[in-house]
């Protein structure tokens, strides 16, 4: 008998998964360093019954990934599992080789990677992958597998079931290929899915259908599922049980409800209130610092307009928070308030002072008082520079400082950013997420700005990291009277630092006023999606989100 | 603008490439002939001798039309071209497209070969040493490619000869062909030629094919590929290949290319009738109309194949070839 067939004969049986004192290990090889072994998953257990979905949450590092690829027997890159077994459908898979594992994988057990544009093979169509692994693993003929595809197409709700499966990746959005990668999962029926951070790069409004779909598959099919995320609340909709993961060690496993309601250990507290920042509304001044008036803006020479008669003010030491989804033209007021994208339409004054559109025509003054910091802090840091170096080069260059003036101003800013005197001296390579972030952040501040653009500052940090950082700029933004255009996605974000609120939706300001003014009812039908499609943590939320929508999402 | 050609990016593109191509050679065509302009020595003096009397050098010059300015020259050296004419060499008077053309199908005759051979080899060891990455086999495939690129291809050549022709004695060691020579014959002469040439371009082909597909193998699907429980030899074939086919595609043509206009060393090391052979005689005697004419077929056949990678390359692209 098939190693399938005998699975499908256990089905019943409760348990499916049962992993114990999982270790897995990493050799780390760094410039400087002898190559060194570190453990980055140190004794997990964890069971799973049959239909059941267990939530992974923590933060990056926290090793949830590592541990939900162990049941396919998988380590990404050199990370090797050197203890504990894995115990799938009653045997230890860990125990058969490199043939049975390949068994395992695609048939027993499939994966959902976090970005779907990626996991798929530019090369070939939809459908050729989605039934690749029933087809290699046996489960049947192309003819069924292909009609099962369908099948599973529309009960993932995608459009064109029929056919969209004809189509190349590059021809599909990415919502909709996300759910196409579930569907490729459920294709070889399998036991147990891996889904990683599935909803993670999707907008919010396309966020809410994809999980929505996601969970009446697993309901419908009978499926289990590991569900990895470093979000509460969107591992709270889906998930029977959720174990809480740091540093590679387990720090609480439970009932959703009472991890999510009543968390014991002070690391899940902190995880289920993050984002508890008090911030008070600021009435706006009689002198805007920035007024933006009726831009319009295009790109290819006027060919796709993205700005479509934008106005927004921002008051001198308040934040405004530009909301909106992934092109609706946030980034794009960027760029041209900064003179990268010259308008086709409309002014800017600044300080009482008109702008000029394009960037090579504004004084130094203007350079100075008007600073960014972007969303990848890595990229936007010389890796060859030294923090000293990098925060040094504006005071040098707008101040004119040098040598021990420059030296004492650094480690003032760096005292400011929190991180005291050891930093000076580091590469970027050598810091954290977050501790990047903080530098630019200090960059920034070194040109005492009076308005820093913030172009998704928090979006690429674990979100305790990132409420350290949002805590920062406020507290800062306190200190230096400094103005904040804060441009992001998360409305958790935006309510916890705005003083007012402009969202955006596909280049045009569909509504703008003070915090308490946006965020209050009645709302306007794009305002209404995004502020119901931003997850809660609370059981039940998303049903109770998708029954009370008025609009369809735009991008899924 | 054309509005079917607007609508698919793809024709517009391919149609943009060959177009380029074809003025990229009209520019290749004035270079040559200008280069041939400035290079020393008079063809009159050198067809007469040093005894000459100066009137009769200044007849001949008259005679060949030397005495026209360049630019009328050189039309009337374009218009010969593209009617298939390309002149008449100066020192043997005989027309210079009925002596070339067999050459050049001797030349290609070699290249294809060498191509036939080489090409799948080296895609093969390229896909293995993947396969077998770092291991003692992807070392073995490199070493080997390296070494091969390394030696000189006269020496490869002399060493073929001294091993294959002079001791086994089982190829000529001169590779003879003619008119209505068997075929079987004619690959036999050829396969020491072939052979150096196999080597030559093998490793070059075979580390970019490694390198194209290594570098694709980092890609997220790769991994998607083997969380199905593929085959380490599948992912490779099945979804690393097709992704790096645009950079394999464009070292191939490179080293076709130089199969053809770079076989001069080998062609008269194993006395081969062909192209380059033909050129370097023609170079030694300042023949200029011959090696304008030689020079143009290589420049073409250069750009030609590039241009082939360049549109293979775009309709490798799913992205191209299924707009949105």
């Amino acid at each position: 008998m098939t190693v399938k067939a005998t699975s499908k004969l256990r089905r019943d049986n409760g348990l499916l998964l049962d992993i114990r004192n999982l270790k897995v290990q990493a050799v780390v090889y760094s410039p400087s360093e002898k190559p060194r072994e570190v453990t980055i998953v140190d004794g997990v257990s964890l069971q799973l019954k049959r239909g059941k979905v267990l939530g992974l949450i923590g933060e990056s590092g926290a090793g949830k990934s590592t541990v939900g690829l162990s049941p396919m027997g998988y380590g990404r890159g050199g990370v090797r599992i050197t203890g504990g077994e894995v115990f799938l459908n009653g045997r230890d898979i860990l125990k058969g080789g490199v043939r049975e594992l390949r068994r395992v994988r695609g048939s027993e057990v499939c994966y959902v990677a976090q970005s779907a544009a990626a996991a798929f093979n530019p090369a070939h169509r939809l459908m050729e992958q989605v039934v690749e692994a029933a087809l290699l693993h046996g489960v049947g003929t192309r003819a069924e597998a292909e009609k099962r595809a369908q099948a599973l197409f529309t009960k993932l709700r995608l459009p064109d079931p029929k056919s969209i499966g004809c189509r190349y990746p590059h021809q599909v959005s990415g919502g909709q290929l996300q759910r196409v990668m579930t569907a490729m999962a459920l294709c070889s029926e399998p036991d147990l899915i891996v889904f990683d951070e599935p909803t993670t790069a999707l907008d919010v409004t396309t966020q809410i259908d994809v999980l929505a779909a996601i969970k009446d598959a697993i309901r419908d099919t009978g499926v289990a599922a590991l569900y990895i995320t470093h979000d509460l609340a969107v591992v709270a909709q889906v998930s029977d049980e959720i174990m809480v993961l740091r540093d590679g060690k387990m720090v609480e496993h439970g009932e959703t409800r009472q991890i999510i309601e009543a968390p014991r250990m002070d690391y899940t507290k902190a995880l289920v209130s993050v984002r508890s920042i008090e911030h008070e509304e600021k009435e706006p001044t009689p002198k805007p610092l920035l007024s933006v008036r009726n831009v319009t803006a295009a790109y290819g020479g006027g060919a796709v307009k993205v700005l479509q008669d934008v106005s927004v003010e921002v008051h001198p030491g308040q934040t405004l928070a530009v909301v909106g989804e992934s092109g609706s033209g946030k980034s794009t007021l960027a760029r041209v308030i900064t003179g990268l994208l010259p308008p086709i339409a409309g002014n800017i004054t600044f300080a009482g002072r008109p702008l000029a559109p394009k960037l090579p025509h504004r004084s130094k003054d203007d350079l100075r008082e008007l600073q960014m910091i972007y969303q990848m802090a890595d990229v936007a840091m010389n890796p060859r520079q030294t923090v000293r170096t990098i925060v040094g080069r504006p005071l040098e260059f707008y101040f004119g400082m040098r040598g021990r003036e420059r030296d004492a101003r650094v480690a003032e800013l760096l005292d400011e950013i929190e991180m005291g005197k050891g930093f000076i001296d580091r590469y970027p390579a050598e810091l954290s997420g977050g501790q990047k972030q903080r530098v630019c952040i200090a960059r920034a501040l070194a040109a005492r700005p009076k308005l820093i653009i913030c172009d998704e500052v928090t979006s690429a940090l674990d979100p305790l990291v990132a409420d350290g950082i949002l805590k920062l700029l406020l507290r800062l933004q306190k200190i230096e009277d400094v103005a904040l255009l804060f441009i992001t996605h998360d409305l958790a974000t935006v309510k916890a630092i705005a003083d007012s609120i402009a969202v955006m939706y596909r280049g045009e300001v569909v509504r703008y006023g003070s915090k308490t003014q946006v965020l209050t009812p009645p709302f306007d039908a794009y305002t209404d999606l995004l502020l119901s499609s931003a997850p809660e943590m609370e059981v039940g939320w998303l049903e109770h989100a998708i029954h009370g929508r008025r609009m369809e999402s735009a991008g899924n | 603008m054309n509005r079917v050609l607007v609508n698919s990016p793809l024709l517009k593109l391919i149609a943009e490439r060959v177009a380029l191509g074809i003025v990229l050679l009209f520019a290749v065509s004035v270079l040559i002939f200008a280069g041939t302009q400035i290079l020393p020595g008079d063809v009159a003096q050198s067809i007469l001798g040093q005894t000459a009397t100066p009137e009769a050098v200044a007849n001949l010059r008259r005679d060949l039309g030397l005495n026209d300015p360049a630019f009328v020259r050189y039309f009337h050296w374009l218009g010969g071209v593209l009617t298939g004419d390309l002149g008449t060499a100066l020192t043997s008077r005989q027309e210079i497209t009925t002596t070339l053309m067999p050459r050049l199908w001797n030349t290609l005759f070699l290249a294809f070969w060498a191509a036939v051979v080489s090409v799948p080899l080296a895609i093969i060891l390229g896909l293995l040493a993947v396969r077998y990455r770092n291991g003692p086999v992807d070392k073995a495939i490199s070493g080997f490619a390296l070494a091969s690129t390394s030696l000189p291809e006269f020496f490869i050549g002399y060493l073929l000869v001294l091993f294959l022709a002079v001791r086994l004695q089982w190829f000529p060691s001169i590779s003879t062909v003619y008119d209505g020579m068997p075929f079987l014959e004619k690959l036999k002469a050829i396969v020491l030629p072939g052979t150096a040439l196999v080597f030559v371009v093998l490793a070059h082909m075979m580390r970019m094919t490694r390198a194209a597909i290594l570098n694709v193998m980092q890609s997220a699907y790769i991994e998607t590929a083997e969380l199905k429980g593929l085959s380490a030899f599948d992912i490779i074939r099945k979804h690393a290949l097709p992704n790096a086919v645009a950079p394999i595609i464009n070292v191939v043509m490179l080293n076709l290319a130089y199969l053809v206009v770079g076989v001069v060393v080998v062609e008269v090391i194993f006395v081969y009738p062909g192209m380059g052979q033909y050129l370097v005689d023609h170079v030694v005697k300042r023949d200029v109309p011959v090696v304008q004419a030689v020079g143009l077929i290589f420049a073409a056949v250069y750009i030609g194949l590039n241009i082939v990678a360049d549109v293979a390359a775009i309709v490798a692209n799913p992205r191209l070839r299924h707009p949105k």
